[in-house]
């Protein structure tokens, strides 16, 4: 082993550095190492991710419409919750927006509107399993109903954060999936049409 | 009779004395012919029988009349009337008459009787003859009764010793014997044993050679011969000055073998091996053997046989029963040793597994970042080594774990659906930059009809691809790998005792690994799939490995129920690697453009189902209408009612609306699509969609003719029941 020839080339390949002997076992050590990293850095990141994502659930962030929402995800639609919630978050803006300018004059409130666009954040919050926003949003309308200006303010306030914080950790969420995505391994769900991991794959290369 | 004279004159007088006897004589005479008919009459009144009656009275009649005559006699030996004359003449003349009658009579009555005597003495020869018989039946009703009663007590037992010793007895005491013996074929058949006696307890053991001239005639024939007292076989006891030994019998006992018998025939006596059973009569009884009894012998002998022969089969099956046992015994612990064996070893292995790995997985994980970081060459060196080395190592734990599991067939595949092409991309990725640095271009190629996504073990199958693949990357210098997947039909030149079937829903997978590298001898072929040999060919070949690979690759292929096999032309021409696996095809196929079909048990299938959806809030919307692409239905978006009264067709089977937005307007959809659809089969199903379900909404939703609510947020267990309901019944009215 101790020849010449194992100190051979240093070659780049995929932007990962790795030296490559001449002899067989070469191939066998690197495959190995590869499996071996692919499936650490993927067992880490899908534990990462189902811990996160279990967090979420346990601080009332989402609920359980938000894994009926995972569900109809597959194959076919990859993105579909990430579309989903990116247009909830557009629609809350959206609607804050219009409810902060009615809600502006104290002495021209359009409680109508306000209470219409309550209405509409309920249902797209209560869609997408956003509990806390669609928490926020009952109050909201209870304030609506009696017609008070600073509940509603109050409300409308907490909405805003409420939205935005769910929207960081979806963000956070998200990124963590493309990364196991890219590092070759599959978004744990509970459905048996997705493998778990392939964490005992060993490459025999011994003839 | 005296003369009559009618003369007046008195007789002479003669003689006195002469008259005188005549008169008495006379007198006498009359008196027995009086008599002679009464004791006739009385004798005939007292018999039965009698058919001359007749005959009888006739004879009476004579006998009466001519003592009447003899009577009236009386009356003229002295002077007599006339009248007197006249009576006599009349009982003469009678007399005469009937005499003749009877005399008449009598020629033909005298042959009858005669002949009566002659048919009498026939008949008592008849009797006599009968008699004879009805001895001669008792007889042998009597024999038969002995033998039943023998072959009976002879056959109520299996058990030899009993068959033989009852059948002794019960002979001596049926036929009053002496002695009865029996002779037994030694084991080498060259001389016969005493075996049995009737009187002596303890026989003497001693033997006769079997090739003496009176054996060999009792044994020649299957009657009971009579022998000489003197032979050897009938002289059991020392003779002890009888005046004259009774007569002896031998009859040949036939020692049948389980071979003899036939289910429908009795054997016939092919056999060689013949006991001798020797009846010996009383000494000082000139008693002889009668042929009944000679007869009862026989059959005696014949059932003898019968039951010994029953009792050998039930010996032996019952040795064979005890063997049996024995071995059933035997097998039941060494399998429980082995299972115990196999339990410890598996235990074993699963402990010593996770504690070997762990170490392992630490020492090759720190090894690789070792690597990666900056070394000094002799560092590198080291560190190289230590990965190679412990890399190895692992393989080889796992392999020999895998391959373990699998020859005690423990080993069971994980079965799951996934992505197959996915699968060839990665083991490609894998195996590509190796594949550059070596400039050996690899190139995949996946037929067109091969399923995209299916059931299997995704695990095992990467590991045999990998292990092919990697050995085609190995073994080549030049060249390039050709990497094909196709689907493979029956007659796909497979070896020839592998038979592919396809079935429903299954198929054969077939992989081609094709390089130009090293090639193989085709002898060595074989050997390859054998675990621990390993080809050594030339120097390019460095030692290393436990060359378990492809054993452990065949024996995955195989549990795939598949099959694995090399092709080559020889050395330096390259060789091809060519594996077929079946492989379940998953329901999920999630195309654009192809419906989904959910695998759920209720068969109803929404493939191509038009639906449409009408909701003012746009996220809602898109979950809904995900939430029917995802089972399969083709799903149509509006915002508003107009649009949804625009849109709506009689293609549409079921129309979704959200009435969650406070108004009546929503409803009013409802009514304007019954006015739309008047003819009911064309109208589509209306299913409101509302964020509460009290009582009054439900009234509602009936009132404006809908045909079902679902509370929102809908699940997609919860949509799919509803759906399959609502097509099914056309109604539902239920709140979640």
């Amino acid at each position: 082993l101790m020849t010449a020839k194992s100190l051979a080339s240093k070659e780049t390949v995929n932007g990962r550095c790795w030296f490559y002997s001449d002899d067989d076992d070469g191939i066998s050590v690197y495959l190995n190492r590869e499996l071996h990293a692919m499936n650490t850095v993927v067992a880490q990141l899908q534990t990462q991710f189902q811990d996160y994502l279990v967090s979420l659930y346990q601080q009332g962030f989402l609920d359980n419409q938000f894994t009926e929402l995972r569900k109809l995800q597959d194959e076919g639609t990859p993105d579909f919750v990430a579309e989903v919630v990116s247009l909830f978050f557009d629609d809350c803006s959206k609607l804050i927006n219009s409810m902060s300018r009615s809600l502006e004059r104290p002495e021209n409130v359009d409680f109508k509107q306000v209470d219409s666009g309550v209405h509409q954040l309920k249902g797209s919050s209560s869609s997408v399993g956003a509990r806390r926003v669609k928490n926020v949003c009952i109050s909201f309308k209870e304030c609506c109903d009696v017609q008070n200006r600073e509940g509603c303010l109050r409300c409308l306030q907490q909405v805003d954060y409420e939205y935005k914080m769910l929207k960081t950790k979806l963000q956070d969420l998200f990124n963590l999936e493309k990364q196991i995505v890219q590092a070759g391994g599959a978004i744990p769900q509970h459905f048996p049409s997705y493998t778990i991991l392939r964490p005992d794959i060993r490459p025999c290369l011994d003839a | 009779m005296m003369e009559v004279c009618n003369c007046i004159e008195p007789q002479w007088p003669a003689d006195e004395l002469l008259m005188k006897y005549q008169y008495i004589s006379d007198f006498f005479i009359a008196v027995a012919y009086f008599s002679i008919p009464l004791e006739l009459i009385y004798f005939v009144k007292k018999s039965a029988v009698f058919p001359y009656r007749w005959v009888l009275v006739q004879f009476g009649a004579f006998i009466v009349l001519c003592g009447a005559t003899h009577l009236i006699n009386l009356w003229t030996f002295t002077t007599h009337s006339r009248t007197v004359a006249l009576v006599m003449t009349t009982a003469k003349v009678l007399t005469a008459v009937v005499s003749c009658a009877t005399a008449l009579m009598l020629v033909h009555i005298i042959p009858d009787l005669l002949s009566v005597k002659t048919r009498e003495l026939f008949l008592k020869n008849k009797a006599a003859e009968l008699d004879r018989e009805m001895g001669l039946i008792r007889t042998q009703e009597e024999t038969g009764r002995h033998v039943r009663m023998l072959t009976h007590e002879i056959r109520s037992t299996l058990d030899r010793h009993t068959i033989l010793k009852t059948t002794l007895v019960e002979l001596g005491r049926t036929l009053a014997l002496e002695e009865c013996a029996l002779w037994m074929p030694t084991r080498t058949g060259l001389e016969l044993q005493l075996s049995y006696t009737l009187r002596q307890q303890h026989p003497v053991e001693y033997t006769v050679p079997i090739q003496l001239p009176v054996i060999n005639q009792v044994f020649g024939t299957s009657r009971a011969v009579k022998i000489s007292p003197n032979s050897p076989v009938a002289r059991l006891r020392p003779v002890s000055g009888k005046y004259l030994l009774g007569e002896v019998v031998a009859v040949r006992v036939p020692l049948l073998h389980l071979s003899n018998f036939q289910i429908n025939d009795w054997p016939e006596l092919s056999t060689k091996r013949y006991a001798l059973m020797v009846l010996m009569l009383p000494s000082d009884s000139a008693r002889q053997w009668h042929v009944h009894e000679l007869e009862l012998v026989e059959v005696v002998a014949d059932q003898v046989a019968v039951a010994l022969s029953h009792a050998a089969i039930l010996e032996e099956s019952m040795r064979a029963r005890d063997l049996l046992m024995e071995q059933n015994v035997a097998l039941d612990i060494a399998r429980r040793e082995a299972e115990t064996a196999i339990r410890a070893r598996n235990d074993f292995l699963a402990v010593m597994n996770h504690e070997m790995r762990t170490p392992m997985h630490a020492i090759i994980a720190l090894s690789s970042l070792l690597q990666e970081t900056e070394l000094t060459p002799e560092q590198r060196l080291m560190v190289e080594t230590v990965l190679k080395s412990s890399s190895l190592l692992a393989t080889l734990m796992n392999d020999v774990l895998d391959l373990s599991r699998l020859e005690d067939g423990s080993l069971q595949l994980e079965l799951g659906t996934f992505n197959l092409h996915t699968l060839f991309r990665e083991v490609l990725n894998l195996i590509k930059p190796i594949a550059v640095v070596k400039k050996l271009p690899i190139t995949l190629n996946l037929a067109p009809d091969l399923p995209e996504f299916v059931v299997g073990d995704e695990k095992r199958l990467m590991q045999i691809i990998l292990n092919i693949v990697g050995n085609a990357v190995k073994f080549s210098k030049q060249g390039s790998i050709s990497v094909t997947a196709l689907v493979t039909k029956s007659d796909n030149r497979a070896p020839p005792d592998f038979f592919v079937v396809p079935t429903g829903s299954h198929f054969y997978l077939r992989v081609k690994v094709k390089d130009l590298g090293a090639g193989i001898n085709p002898q060595d072929i074989p050997k390859l799939f054998t675990k621990f040999a390993q080809t050594q060919s030339l120097a390019t070949r460095s030692s290393g490995g436990s060359g378990l690979g492809l054993a452990i690759s065949k024996r995955f292929v195989n549990l795939m129920e598949g099959n694995i096999w090399i092709e080559s032309e020889g050395v330096g021409k390259g060789c091809t690697a060519i594996f077929d696996v079946k492989l379940g095809i998953s329901n999920e196929s999630k195309q654009s453009g192809i419906p989904k079909v959910p695998a759920n048990p209720q068969h109803v299938n929404f493939a191509g189902l038009k639906v449409l959806v009408m909701d003012e809030n746009g996220v809602s919307r898109m979950v809904t209408k995900g939430l029917l692409v995802h089972l399969g239905c083709e799903v149509t978006t509006v915002s508003s009612s107009e649009e949804c009264l625009r849109v709506v067709s009689h293609e549409h089977r079921v129309v979704f609306m959200d009435v969650c937005t406070p108004g009546v307007e929503n409803y009013q959809i409802a009514l304007r699509i019954h006015e739309k659809f008047t003819k009911r089969h064309q109208r589509p199903l209306l299913v409101a969609l509302t964020g509460n379900t009290d009582k009054s909404t439900k009234e509602r939703c009936m009132s404006f003719g809908l045909d079902g609510v679902l509370l929102k947020p809908v699940s997609l267990d919860n949509m799919r029941n509803v759906l399959s309901d609502l097509l099914e019944h056309r109604v539902l009215y239920e709140a979640m």
